[in-house]
């Protein structure tokens, strides 16, 4: 892609030779009817997304993509025709950014860690990470559940939505850095704190910074300054323990564990005092 | 109510020209007129106008006069009207003063600076009533070079080319969200841009799902901090698509669309609960860095399969030209710049009046700095923020833009009158609320209509003003400053906006 007439060498990390997806499938792939298996470990980040579409569009549905070294952006591109059902994509071992950014209604099981942005804006589906993820994982997320074993990173479900049936989750097995849920307008967080020691906190400050919907589920403990001033911390009552219980036996299943010990945890709520938190805040 | 703040405006009524119909005290969503059965009078609260001269244009008898109140304290040039004003009501407050629509400030408008050319004897001028004349532009990013082969005598392409969007003038409609306008002024937009072969811009508010197979072929969508109504369907349905990073009207800054405006049909739009405050906050916060930016704009040709043309709005701030290398470099194949004069529903008056800098200069800096990194054609350049009229488009299209967007001049030709009121959600014509009985005033099928004679009648100014200097094709006139002279302006001015002085 170096053009004749540009200077200061224009370089192009995305699109620049990008080989051809039938010849990628033809080297990398194995085909077998409803399943494949893509070998990601040679493929830029558009070659991988590439042959995920060519595939799925072939009438593949269970897809393994093995040696993924950082390649962003699995399972954006697949937007299908209508008439095409949700994909399964395990991932072995390590993608990269934006994994599963405005997922669409598929499923993602990550065999590993992955990094920051999981699960960007998904609108709706499923992904399962068995191990750690890295910053802003469910951002803007408005449907589907992101499972992640371990902990998360940096600002975790800031500005999540949800608008009637569309209820997005949240649900990670250790804690969080700071910001989890600022600016979150809807949908359920939930922190299981299974890496904290007996009676240690959480490790995130400024929790539900100008939150304005949806709730947070903690287990374990937090001191009242590691939260935002626009949150306020309840009990659980009935409707709630039946939503935490709901999405720690789906935690368990996805990464074993036993629900019943985990949910004889202590349980907090956080809520937003107010869906207007700024309302105040200007002279008309 | 404001104690002590006196009235904005002065409400003169000729009692013998006013036939009591109640017009007025119907048209006023201030509640500024108020009929007295009793007396059989109208009486009017000054303290209440806000002077969008809704009553006055719709009068029968053209009974009212609403004007200014000039100054009622003594003259003072550091401490003005609006100064003492708005500090009284922040002393009663304690809040951000809000305002809406553009900056109006005296600041330097460069476009009054800069005279055009024309052809006289050495060349002749063209008469685009008879000749040719081509208006019609391609957004996105345009190829390093040209391959062509040639087989049995027929020639194809071999170079790749990239998505480009073909539009009939150059002149888009800026970014207006619903939400921020009425579904009728959106919906007006949409109309326009379809029947003109033009584009108009969602905003961020989402692009309803209904108008999306008629609508989404003259469709920019954003994708802004907020993320509202943002799924690989919205972004699909569209021609492109705009990450906004900035407004003029207030960079560095989000939005808070008050939750009294999400209604069911908004909130069904941006997929929020009705009733909650819209909150979009200050930055996106998967946008850290160039190198952020360049991922959201990867992630979102990925979700569109690389069919359509990414845009970057930003507002231009200082180092402008720095920042829209950046985003070229960064994979974007549209840079949209938006000035300080560029309009907004609701921002906070310091920072709409004191935040950015002129588009004129912004755009002459970022097409020079472009040039000189040899990327201009990587990127289409869309200048927005103060386009008055065809001459303020057509002189920035010679200072380097390939299009302008057009916002306060399409809301002045669906009736807006500049009152600086669109925060308040009682826009009395129609324009910037979301209450039905005054969204209904306006007609999509008259309003289009408006707008398609606006950019109908631009077009037609600009195909003379090139006739005039000789040129055929608008692109021939892009970036071309020597059809460009400056008058009245320093030397430093001149340097940045790269025009020589008049008579050089």
């Amino acid at each position: 892609m170096n053009g004749l007439n540009v200077k200061f060498g224009y370089r192009d990390n995305f699109l620049g030779d990008i080989r051809p997806v039938d010849e990628l499938i033809a080297e990398y792939t194995v085909l077998d009817g409803g399943k494949a298996v893509i070998n990601a470990g040679a493929m830029k980040h558009k070659e991988v997304n590439d042959v995920l579409r060519e595939v799925a569009l072939r009438g593949a549905f269970e897809i393994t993509v093995n040696n993924v070294y950082g390649q962003r952006y699995i399972g954006t591109r697949l937007v299908l025709p209508r008439e095409y059902k949700p994909v399964k994509i395990v991932i072995n071992n390590f993608p990269g950014n934006d994994l599963g950014m405005f997922l669409k209604g598929h499923q993602i099981i990550v065999n590993g860690n992955a990094q920051d942005g999981v699960g960007n804006t998904m609108d709706d589906g499923e992904i399962i990470v068995h191990g750690r993820a890295g910053d802003v994982v469910a951002m803007s997320v408005r449907g589907g559940k992101v499972f992640i074993r371990d902990n998360v990173g940096y600002r975790a479900a800031i500005h999540m939505k949800q608008y009637k049936e569309k209820l997005p989750v949240l649900v990670v097995g250790g804690t969080a850095q700071d910001f989890l849920g600022e600016y979150m307008a809807g949908g359920i967080v939930m922190l299981l704190g299974l890496n904290l020691r007996e009676s240690e906190p959480h490790r995130a400050n400024y929790i539900g910074t100008g939150m304005h919907g949806g709730v947070i589920y903690l287990r374990g403990t937090v001191e009242q300054h590691q939260l935002g001033k626009e949150v306020g911390v309840r009990n659980l009552d009935d409707a709630d323990r039946e939503i935490v219980a709901t999405y720690v036996k789906k935690y368990c299943e996805h990464f074993g564990g036993n629900a019943e010990e985990i949910l004889k945890g202590n349980f907090i709520k956080l809520l937003p005092v107010s869906l207007r938190p700024y309302g105040k805040i200007y002279a008309y | 109510m404001y104690s002590y703040l006196l009235p904005e405006f002065t409400i003169e009524r000729s009692e013998d020209k006013c036939i009591r119909c109640r017009v007025c005290e119907r048209q006023c969503a201030n509640k500024v007129h108020e009929y007295d059965e009793d007396l059989n009078k109208i009486f009017s609260s000054n303290e209440l106008c806000v002077g969008c001269q809704r009553c006055v244009a719709l009068c029968p008898t053209n009974a009212l006069y609403v004007h200014p109140r000039v100054y009622d304290y003594r003259p003072n040039s550091s401490w003005t009207r609006d100064k003492v004003q708005n500090l009284k009501k922040q002393a009663e407050t304690g809040g951000v003063i809000l305002t809406g629509s553009g900056n109006d400030k005296p600041y330097r408008i460069y476009w009054d600076h800069l005279v055009l050319n024309a052809s006289q004897v050495t060349n002749p001028s063209i008469d685009p009533l008879r000749e040719p004349m081509e208006l019609k532009t391609f957004l996105g990013r345009k190829p390093d070079t040209l391959e062509i082969t040639f087989e049995e005598g027929k020639a194809s392409l071999k170079s790749q080319l990239n998505p480009n969007v073909p539009i009939k003038t150059p002149l888009v409609f800026s970014a207006m969200s619903y939400g921020a306008i009425s579904y009728q002024a959106y919906k007006s937009l949409a109309m326009a841009a379809k029947e003109f072969g033009t584009l108009f811009n969602t905003g961020e508010g989402g692009l309803p799902e209904h108008m999306r197979e008629e609508f989404g072929g003259n469709a920019i969508v954003q994708c802004a901090s907020g993320r509202f109504g943002v799924d690989s369907d919205y972004l699909n349905s569209a021609q492109i698509i705009e990450i906004k990073i900035g407004q003029g009207a207030k960079p560095g800054i989000g939005g808070h669309l008050p939750g009294e405006k999400v209604s069911a049909n908004i909130a069904e739009t941006r997929m929020i609960p009705m009733g909650t405050d819209a909150l979009s906050p200050a930055p996106q916060h998967d946008i850290y860095s160039i190198e952020d930016l360049s991922m959201l704009i990867y992630a979102l040709k990925e979700a569109t399969n690389y069919e359509k043309p990414v845009s970057v709005k930003i507002a231009a701030v200082h180092n402008v030209a720095a920042i829209a290398s950046g985003i070229v470099r960064a994979g974007a194949d549209i840079v949209a710049i938006d000035g300080i004069r560029g309009g907004t529903g609701a921002a906070p008056l310091a920072t709409r009046d004191n935040v950015g800098i002129p588009m004129e200069l912004a755009l002459a800096a970022v097409d020079k700095r472009l040039r000189e990194e040899g990327i201009r054609h990587k990127c289409s350049v869309l200048a927005a923020g103060g386009i008055r009229c065809s001459a303020d488009a057509i002189k920035a299209i010679a200072l380097g833009a390939d299009a302008v967007y057009i916002g306060t001049a399409a809301l002045v030709a669906m009736g807006c009158t500049l009152c600086h009121k669109c925060y308040t959600g009682k826009c009395n014509w129609g324009i910037c609320t979301q209450d039905p009985f005054l969204t209904k005033r306006l007609n999509p099928e008259i309003t289009s209509q408006k707008l398609v004679n606006l950019l109908k009648g631009w077009s037609h100014e600009i195909q003379e003003m090139l006739g005039g200097m000789g040129i055929n094709a608008i692109e021939s006139l892009r970036g071309n400053r020597e059809h460009l002279r400056g008058v009245g302006l320093e030397e430093w001015e001149l340097n940045v906006l790269g025009v020589k002085g008049a008579g050089e």
